[in-house]
């Protein structure tokens, strides 16, 4: 059976912050969710000249697999250089799935502080939620099979890429 | 002959699964602590301080010896981690006539406890309670007898690097009673692990173990030579009974030839920085000028310490 | 009953001999050995084809804990484990509670330990009232209640006036002094050999000079006094070193060596393992090297088992908590088995240590299998491997560094006055 293939990430990001921008304003806060996330966030804040600085997450201290996995090796640092009090903030990662991620995400992002609304943008959607979460802003929804994974890739100069992995 | 005796901090798959020394820990582990630590110190930094990562866990603190600084950075460790705390402050006398450690441990165990975080006056009874605990309890040493002080060491490690950055170009000195310390033996154990290449111990020979030169540091009973050029300076706290015993005369002869003074300090190079792990003995082995200085990273310390101890309290639960 | 011991390699180190001899035990003694003497109807025969049949082993420190420290083990429990290493006579020192410093203290002992009808025991008194160091026991008395010689365990003189009149005392009456070589102020608090393994654990170490002063001090009293005086447990290069010394300049002086310390040194410590907390300490593999040469050229006299069982709960315990000793007296002749293999050492020679030797410094005629003598024989499978542990080992003690590890040489009979107190079956 022939794959169909996997759309142009490059593309996905320009229609995405297309979409995005009538509804980015001086309150909005944008926030990457490491590591794709965190690299679609840092064009996208560019894209948007959005005036807060932007905003990273590192999800490893609120997941809920913690108990069965144990602590990731390379935790990274989150960093909110911004008041999330009253802010309108925009979470972005690069796949939504089961939607465990986003609600971590959201939990520490609470314990930042209270904001005025969140939404969501993620490049692909693949479907497959265990949670009632969804996304504002889609770049494209795929359908893949449960052993299988989409990764976004960021080559030499900084160009995305989406590839599909086993496993 | 060797009997065989395996590793007890580490499961069969090399993860840390007991913290009960810093000897013999691989270089790999030790780094994920301290980047561990990072994030943590992120989150010291931030309003709201917890993060729910050990909730519904019971760590108990097992003190057989007091402290209560060492006792209460763990409790605030814990309590960011949103674990429930149990502190217990176990009488010494009244132990030798009542129940043994392992009595002890064996009934907290049977109250739902994950983890122990032990600290005994006398070597190695973390490591008896290691072997005599189930299989997914974890232990944590918070310092037996002189053996070793491993979050203390690690708490020490993480603050060298985050002021100086790589161990392998650094000569650091650790200054004064290393025969009793078990925060001396721990430094040393991680420095040498995690690349250090010059590592001195300054002490007059009754504070200085018999074999230490075997642990592979070079020895100065002259501390105006031990301090020359070094880029770290690591004080250790005099204890009072050894200052008018049989190990040494007096306070006041100790703190002219081994006490950290301004002008001692001027032998170090110009950016060193001066570590002590608390509390200090002021005008002893260090003087005022010198702690409250701008050499001096005694506070950042402290800082450090609790999320050091988160760092590895996650790490073990997770394992 | 007549007894026809065939087919084993008999080895009679006293007597010089090592060959395939038949025995033939009758009315509590040997008979004959070789050829049977005539119309000999044996009431038992015992099969020792791939055997070898020795005189019982003599043990000079075996503690049996009685009376007093029954919470540890009891004369029964001890008294089976030493027939079952294939002991037929041992000295127990005065260390009990109280110590053996009264003569009824002793005779309950003596009379105690006859009515099991196993080994025979040769209780040490103590050389001062309570152990206390101060003040010199009735040795006279004690000696006719039955003790072979005088110790001071390892508690410490007050001063060295009272061992130097101690030793005077003992001298008058040719009493021999056994003496633990140890400096009370040097090895104050310490449980660990002052070597690299303590200063890495941080355990309170003893110097190897806590050996060799109170050495040199016992040595030239010994001189002075004319005292008959033992070294009791070795543990160090220098120690050796002193006796090598002091044995040339004709000093008649003996020594023994504890099993434990003929084998393992402070790095079998490991991660704190109170099992290897002995007294004295075990010290560095240069000592260990050095005490089995010494026990090789004959400069250390004997090996002994030092037995101490320990119950677990003593045991289970911080490093310098736990109590120390470790229980060995069925593992004597293995451990001593495995010495000789590893230095080159003869069968004979082996069982010379355990068995003659012993017995000349314990005064008492044993530890020879020569025709009229009582019949304390140990009959053992040389080949025999055995892993040690709780159910291999009959003694309450279960402490020993050696737990699961396989040793070789294992006691298959043992006989005491002719009769057998133990048989296990092998085959």
């Amino acid at each position: 059976m022939p794959a169909k293939p996997l759309p142009d990430a490059e593309q996905l990001l320009a229609s995405l912050t297309d979409r995005m921008r009538p509804v980015v304003g001086p309150d909005t806060g944008l926030v990457g969710i490491h590591t794709g996330g965190v690299w679609l966030a840092e064009r996208l804040h560019q894209a948007l000249n959005i005036s807060l600085p932007l905003g990273t997450l590192d999800v490893s201290f609120y997941r809920d697999d913690f108990s069965r996995k144990g602590l990731r090796r390379n935790v990274k640092s989150s960093d909110i250089p911004f008041d999330i009090d009253g802010c309108a903030v925009i979470i972005v990662d690069d796949v939504l799935y089961t939607g465990r991620t986003i609600r971590a995400a959201m939990n520490e992002l609470f314990d930042y502080g209270r904001p005025s609304n969140i939404r969501l943008a993620a490049l692909i959607d693949r479907g497959g939620r265990e949670l009632p979460i969804s996304a504002d802003f889609v770049g494209a929804s795929v359908e893949i099979r449960p052993d299988e994974n989409i990764e976004l890739v960021r080559d030499a100069d900084h160009r995305f890429a989406l590839r599909l992995v086993k496993g | 002959m060797w009997l065989n005796h395996s590793n007890p901090q580490l499961n069969q798959n090399g993860e840390l699964h007991h913290l009960l020394s810093l000897e013999g820990l691989p270089a790999d582990v030790l780094r994920q602590i301290l980047d561990t630590t990072e994030s943590f110190v992120g989150v010291t930094q931030r309003e709201v301080k917890k993060v729910p990562l050990l909730r519904g866990k019971a760590v108990f603190n097992l003190f057989f010896e007091p402290s209560t600084r060492t006792r209460t950075t763990f409790e605030i460790a814990a309590k960011r981690l949103s674990a429930d705390v149990i502190n217990l402050a176990i009488n010494v006398s009244s132990q030798s006539k009542g129940e043994t450690v392992l009595d002890t441990v064996a009934n907290l165990a049977a109250m739902q406890a994950d983890m122990f975080i032990v600290r005994h006056a006398a070597s190695g009874a973390p490591y008896l309670i290691a072997r005599h605990v189930a299989q997914d309890i974890h232990v944590v040493n918070a310092g037996d007898g002189r053996h070793a002080h491993p979050t203390q060491g690690l708490l020490d490690m993480y603050t060298i690097r985050h002021y100086k950055g790589d161990f392998t170009k650094l000569r650091v000195a650790i200054v004064g009673d290393i025969l009793h310390s078990r925060v001396a033996r721990s430094q040393i154990h991680a420095l040498t692990t995690l690349g250090c290449p010059e590592i001195r111990v300054i002490g007059p020979r009754t504070l200085l173990p018999a074999h230490v030169n075997k642990l592979g540091v070079q020895v100065y009973p002259d501390m105006k030579q031990g301090l020359k050029n070094v880029d770290v300076v690591m004080m250790l706290r005099l204890q009072n009974e050894r200052m008018n015993g049989a190990l040494l005369p007096s306070a006041q002869e100790f703190y002219k030839y081994y006490g950290l003074t301004e002008d001692k300090l001027a032998l170090a190079k110009t950016d060193a920085i001066v570590l002590h792990p608390g509390p200090m003995n002021r005008g002893v082995e260090i003087d005022s000028s010198v702690a409250d200085g701008r050499q001096s990273v005694i506070l950042p310390q402290v800082t450090f310490g609790i999320a050091i101890r988160m760092a590895v309290m996650s790490i073990l639960a997770g394992n | 009953m007549k007894i026809h011991i065939k087919n084993g390699r008999l080895i009679d180190p006293k007597n010089g001999i090592d060959a395939q001899r038949d025995m033939y035990v009758a009315a509590g003694k040997v008979v004959a050995v070789g050829t049977p003497p005539a119309n000999f109807g044996a009431n038992r025969t015992i099969d020792a084809t791939g055997l070898i049949v020795c005189p019982g082993l003599v043990d000079l420190a075996v503690r049996l804990r009685e009376p007093g420290l029954e919470y540890l083990a009891t004369l029964e429990s001890e008294m089976q484990a030493a027939i079952a290493g294939g002991v037929t006579s041992l000295a127990c020192p005065p260390d009990t509670d109280p110590p053996l410093d009264e003569p009824g203290l002793v005779e309950m002992l003596k009379f105690r330990a006859q009515n099991l009808n196993q080994a025979h025991v040769y209780p040490v008194g103590a050389l001062t009232v309570g152990l206390k160091g101060s003040k010199l026991t009735e040795m006279a008395e004690l000696r006719d209640a039955g003790c072979i010689a005088f110790s001071q365990a390892e508690a410490p003189f007050a001063d060295n006036q009272v061992l130097m009149h101690a030793l005077q005392y003992a001298a008058t009456f040719g009493f021999p002094v056994w003496l633990r070589p140890q400096d009370p102020a040097l090895a104050k608090l310490g449980v660990a050999h002052e070597g690299e393994v303590a200063t890495r654990l941080g355990l309170p170490a003893i110097p190897v000079s806590a050996e060799t002063i109170a050495l040199s001090t016992i040595l030239i009293v010994a001189r002075e006094t004319g005292a008959r005086i033992h070294i009791a447990r070795l543990s160090s290069a220098e120690g050796v070193a002193l006796i090598r010394d002091a044995k040339s300049r004709g000093l008649p002086v003996t020594c023994d060596l504890g099993i434990h310390h003929a084998h393992l040194s402070e790095m079998d410590i490991g991660y704190f393992d109170p099992n290897c907390h002995l007294t004295p300490p075990l010290r560095s593999q240069r000592d260990r090297d050095a005490l089995r040469s010494g026990l090789a050229d004959g400069t250390i006299d004997v090996l002994c088992s030092d037995h101490a069982p320990v119950d677990e709960d003593a045991k289970q315990l911080p490093f310098s908590e736990s109590e120390t000793g470790a229980t060995g007296v069925e593992l004597l002749l293995p451990l001593t088995l495995k010495w000789a293999a590893e230095c080159g050492v003869d069968l004979a020679a082996a069982l010379d240590r355990i068995t003659a030797r012993p017995a000349s410094i314990l005064g008492i005629d044993c530890g020879h299998l020569s025709p009229g003598s009582a019949a304390d024989i140990c009959i053992f499978d040389p080949g025999a491997h055995w892993r040690v542990g709780e159910d291999s080992l009959r003694s309450q003690g279960k402490n020993t560094p050696f737990t699961g590890i396989e040793v070789c040489g294992r006691v298959t009979h043992t006989l005491i006055g002719g009769a057998v107190v133990y048989e296990k079956n092998i085959k």
